[in-house]
């Protein structure tokens, strides 16, 4: 995979709930993306003052078409950025650069797996749980948001799942609660071998233990702020744990997003461990 | 008439370019074009490759590099701010070894022109960096990245301080390839930014880069608290721009025969044309890549369609263009 930059224009932007759904033109990305990669979006124009991309998880992508590939993606008006992205409308130009990141591994053997969404974080996984399926593997949803508006994909999880488990915060769908309240007992009831989640990190670390705990295997796509998206801003870094048992301040979006939920050091994000490769040696050291 | 080239540019679409001479020469050094990437905006050049010939910039200017790996600071490390952004990354990389071995290796291989940016925590630290690289055939140029901390002299940044920086450029100087220039890399947080640029050439800088980032703070106004975890960041980015013009201006106006390269808040020809006229002989993007992978490509281009537009032969003769006697015509 190579990711390209392209100047793409916009097909369609439509409201799903509380979030918008935005399709773009975007060929040389779209035939290269496989779930859990993601695409960085300049926002603001040429000449705008915003000069960072946004990153966003790819929610689908139409390899051929009238128009040539497109790619789809799921967002929440979260500040200044997705504010214009937001106002973006068709025939619009959007400068995307795609495909970025490491996707979710698939497994080789038909097995049991549960993804697992927050909030518009569900995206990725309804591409991932179609390829599942088309592998033979059982596949169970768990979505949660705070609300029922922040809920996206509870139907279409539907269609290609055995179950799906719904949790809201103020209980306004499914259960009241979080995902990991009903997390455990899905496993449990399942024997599930792999769970994929992509949500807020909060959530991600909690889903991590959950699938440690009862021995199933967790990949989970991170959410760090980034500046480029393509490696050379060193922005995105969190410790996560090597094959040689190091610990390394990783680019999440070179090395990730999706990450092996045992390799993240989540309860150690938003620093750097004293026994980090190259974590300064002591007070005053460098 | 001007003679026109086609070329493709990096996104696929054909562009004419006026004949204009671009190359530049830089303390004994020839380039072929004199854009090149910043410090820090750029890794080692293996990620921006994907985008565009990284063989056709004037050099890939690389991530500072330090003695030790270093695991740089905890998040959040940067903030969006008005035309720019604020970092805090620590300088985290590799270690001298593994960057020759490995980045440095690659770049070559690559059969790119390589500028190394160096950065120490001390004078000797510099000077062991500067060791390491003497016997590198891979190596156009040493940027020396003074503003850094200075841990034997209570972390006062070197750049700040006309003897310490001095002490770092000789030292550098007197351990590098005689053919290969040491450009010293000017901090902006100074009173007098001539006084130190002197004290570098006295001290046989062979160059000048200017300028490096603008200490800020952000603060969180959810967390009411500073937004990085460093507390203290870099400025960079087209905010920067005019005091990155100010400076070059001023540096060349005392110092005519010195080469600048020049970078701040570069984000199309006509920026890199305006530090050109103000007395850079080359200049650097590099906040700008963070929001168009393909900027360092597009400005060249778009600086050679305007330097052909105001009908310069080179780009040569537009350096310091901008200092000609009131009476001089353009």
């Amino acid at each position: 995979m190579t990711p390209v930059q392209v100047r793409g224009e916009v097909l369609s932007i439509r409201r799903v709930g509380q979030y918008h759904q935005l399709t773009i033109v975007a060929p040389g990305v779209a035939e290269q993306v496989r779930p859990g990669h993601f695409v960085a979006i300049a926002v603001g124009g040429e000449t705008g003052a915003q000069l960072l991309r946004r990153a966003f998880s790819v929610y689908r992508t139409q390899d051929r078409g009238v128009y040539g590939g497109t790619v789809d993606i799921v967002f929440a008006e979260h500040g200044a950025g997705t504010r214009w992205l937001s106002h973006v409308r068709q025939h619009d130009t959007v400068d995307v650069v795609g495909p970025l990141g490491k996707p979710f591994a698939l497994p080789k053997e038909p097995v049991t797996c549960t993804m697992v969404g927050g909030g518009y974080g569900s995206a990725p996984l309804f591409t991932l749980a179609e390829q599942l399926r088309e592998r033979g593997c059982r596949v169970d949803f768990v979505l949660g948001a705070a609300t029922e508006g922040r809920l996206f994909g509870v139907l279409e999880a539907k269609r290609m799942s055995q179950s799906v488990a719904v949790t809201t915060e103020d209980g306004s769908l499914g259960d009241k609660g979080r995902v990991t309240d009903v997390l455990p007992g899905l496993l449990e009831r399942t024997g599930a071998d792999v769970v994929y989640a992509c949500g807020p990190m909060g959530m991600l670390a909690a889903v991590a233990d959950v699938a440690a705990r009862l021995g199933a295997h967790s990949q989970c796509a991170v959410e760090e702020a980034m500046a480029c998206g393509i490696g050379v801003c060193m922005t995105c870094v969190l410790p996560v744990v090597g094959d040689d048992g190091v610990t390394r301040m990783v680019r999440s979006c070179i090395d990730g997003p999706v990450f092996r939920g045992d390799r993240v050091r989540w309860n150690d994000v938003g620093t750097v461990p004293a026994d980090t490769w190259g974590a300064p040696v002591s007070e005053g050291g460098h | 008439m001007t003679r026109l080239t086609r070329v493709i540019t990096p996104e696929s679409s054909e562009i004419a370019l006026p004949d204009v001479d671009m190359s530049t020469r830089l303390a004994g050094v020839t380039l072929p074009n004199p854009v090149m990437t910043a410090s820090g905006c750029a890794g080692y050049g293996r990620e921006l490759d994907q985008f565009f010939d990284i063989t056709a910039l004037g050099a890939v200017v690389t991530k500072s590099i330090m003695l030790q790996p270093r695991s740089g600071r905890p998040t959040p490390r940067m903030a969006e701010t008005p035309s720019g952004m604020l970092n805090s990354i620590g300088l985290q990389g590799p270690g001298i070894e593994e960057f020759v071995s490995r980045d440095l290796r690659w770049l070559e291989e690559r059969g790119a022109r390589v500028i190394v940016s160096i950065a120490g925590g001390s004078a000797d630290e510099y000077v062991r960096l500067a060791q390491r690289l003497r016997h590198s055939s891979a190596v156009t140029a040493i940027e020396v990245n003074i503003s850094c901390p200075n841990v034997e002299d209570r972390g006062l940044v070197f750049a700040c301080d006309p003897v310490a920086s001095s002490t770092v450029v000789e030292g550098v100087r007197r351990n590098s390839a005689p053919g290969v220039p040491v450009f010293a890399k000017l901090s902006p947080d100074v009173t007098d930014i001539v006084a130190i640029a002197k004290a570098c050439v006295d001290a046989g800088a062979d160059g000048l880069s200017m300028i490096n980032t603008l200490l800020g703070v952000v603060i969180d106004s959810d967390t009411m608290r500073p937004h990085l975890g460093g507390v203290t960041g870099g400025l960079s980015g087209p905010a920067i721009r005019p005091v990155a013009v100010r400076a070059v201006w001023q540096v060349h106006q005392a110092l005519p025969d010195v080469p600048v390269i020049g970078m701040g808040g570069i984000r199309t020809g006509a920026d890199a044309f305006e530090f050109i006229l103000a007395g850079a002989s080359a200049v650097e993007v590099g906040t700008t890549v963070f929001n168009d992978p393909s900027a360092p490509m597009r400005v060249s281009y778009e600086l050679q369609q305007l330097l052909g537009a105001r009908d310069f032969a080179s780009l040569g003769d537009a350096v310091g263009f901008a200092h000609r006697p009131d009476d001089e015509p353009a």
